[in-house]
């Protein structure tokens, strides 16, 4: 037992403590928390203005048009999430910590997800109604955001790495992120409105479960990788 | 074989072999290409249900063919680059990345084309294949923008290399989704089980332009990664030799 091992805190410990921290910023800035997601309702609001008030045009179109909206406000998000460490420095104290990085950036990925992304799923039924979408198919949708913006903020995480520091950054991120996030997109968009015509929906959602529990697996290690090239 | 490999990854010696190379891919591929051509368009019957039409596949299928593999040889010279620290490695990686964009578009484009009398309309959602092309030209996108984006080479390369591996990832599970999303496509001719659904006097043509693109594309892609080497070696000593010609003082 060598003294440094003793007072290093425990993997546990740095990963609750990332996230606290960045739980707390949050809640001292909640500008960046709400942007998002007046965003999202901005945009799930243009659509019925564009396309017209018909019932059932809503009903057809509202499943694609909040997962749509839902993938650009966490877009959005996405931006800030390495951005203000970056500037002030605390990036290197976390690249330089001596837990594993995978595991930190795991953890600033789910504090990510319950800021931008828990908001947004407990606040899609609200869109949900202006669309008339019945009260089955909110239950999935809501199931179904759930675990897609999970994987977009682990898919996300990897975008923000990349492209910060970088001065063209923001509309990079959606160069990088917006054709790799097309399978949560299709299989989200797809199973509400499968579930809207009362067809299956076991195979969209286990499909979608299951890019959750990949992307929260693999992408901590491509986040690192690619936080460590960039912070360098 | 490893002390082979090792001298070839060494810029110099890479400059002077493909040199020797280049012609040895250029002059057979462009040789299966005419007879591709001619014995495809002129020779081969026409197809019973597409009629001429059909012929369009001489390009449309090798093109698509490539936009996959030089996706692949790209996220392999990524690997091999970060893994094992080789700057050749990246310099393929960089070239074959506008490479494989210009194939996805011109598979895209000939997909299009071939749409129009097959199902009316130049493009159609419904498509697995054409929609998963299309992704794919926003992969090599974003691949692009980002190298250009990042001013050190070396950084770029690390930071684009990274990306190619995640989206070598993710790439099978496009065209899974893609093909769950929806299916209006011809299915596959060449490879399935009971061997290839198409003529012998139709199908040497279209292997003939299969293996003529893909040389032709092996002469083109050592092509640019000599000019990206000597870019990149653009201080060195053996490049100052190579490009200022002798008497030309400095």
């Amino acid at each position: 037992m060598s003294p440094t091992s003793v007072s290093m805190p425990g993997l546990w410990h740095g990963f609750s403590a990332v996230i606290r921290r960045d739980i707390l910023l949050a809640w001292k800035r909640p500008g960046d928390v709400l942007n998002p997601l007046f965003f999202f309702a901005m945009v799930s609001t243009i659509f019925p203005l564009a396309v017209g008030p018909s019932t059932e045009q809503l009903q057809f179109s509202g499943p694609g048009v909040v997962w749509v909206a839902a993938l650009l406000a966490t877009l959005l998000s996405l931006n800030s999430l390495f951005l203000s460490d970056f500037e002030d420095g605390s990036l290197d104290q976390l690249v330089l910590s001596p837990q594993p990085l995978p595991l930190l950036v795991l953890g600033k990925a789910l504090a990510h997800w319950l800021i931008s992304g828990l908001p947004l799923v407990i606040m899609s039924p609200l869109i949900a109604i202006t669309f008339q979408m019945p009260a089955d198919t909110i239950n999935i949708m809501m199931v179904t955001l759930a675990f897609g913006t999970i994987s977009l903020s682990m898919l996300g995480s990897i975008g923000a790495a990349l492209t910060v520091g970088l001065h063209r950054g923001t509309a990079l991120l959606g160069l990088l992120i917006l054709p790799l996030s097309m399978p949560i997109l299709i299989f989200g968009a797809r199973t509400v409105s499968l579930s809207a015509a009362e067809d299956g929906v076991a195979a969209g959602i286990y499909f979608l479960a299951a890019y959750c529990m990949l992307a929260l697996s693999l992408a901590p290690f491509a986040t690192a990788a690619a936080l460590r090239i960039s912070n360098e | 074989m490893w002390n082979w490999f090792h001298k070839l990854a060494s810029p110099p010696h890479f400059y002077r072999i493909s040199a020797k190379m280049i012609p040895w891919f250029a002059f057979p591929g462009a040789i299966l290409i005419v007879y591709g051509a001619v014995s495809g368009l002129f020779v081969a019957p026409a197809d019973y249900q597409q009629g001429d039409a059909f012929r369009i596949i001489y390009v449309h299928v090798p093109a698509a063919y490539l936009s996959m593999m030089a996706y692949m040889i790209m996220a392999l010279s990524a690997a091999i680059g970060l893994i094992w620290r080789i700057k050749l490695a990246h310099a393929v990686a960089a070239a074959a990345a506008p490479l494989g964009a210009w194939f996805t578009f011109l598979a895209l484009i000939t997909g299009s084309i071939w749409g129009r009398p097959m199902w009316g309309t130049w493009w159609e959602w419904g498509d697995p294949r054409l929609t998963s092309e299309l992704i794919m030209l926003f992969l090599y996108f974003g691949y692009m923008a980002l190298r250009a984006a990042i001013d050190e080479t070396v950084k770029a390369d690390k930071a684009s290399a990274v990306l190619a591996l995640v989206g070598a990832v993710n790439i099978p599970i496009i065209h899974f989704s893609v093909e769950w999303w929806s299916s209006l496509h011809q299915g596959p001719t060449l490879v399935r089980a009971g061997g290839p659904a198409i003529e012998t006097a139709m199908l040497y043509p279209l292997l003939a332009m299969i293996f003529g693109f893909t040389l032709v594309f092996g002469a083109l892609i050592l092509g640019r990664v000599r000019t990206e080497v000597l870019f990149r070696e653009r201080l060195k000593h053996w490049v100052r030799v190579i490009v200022i010609p002798e008497g030309a003082g400095a």
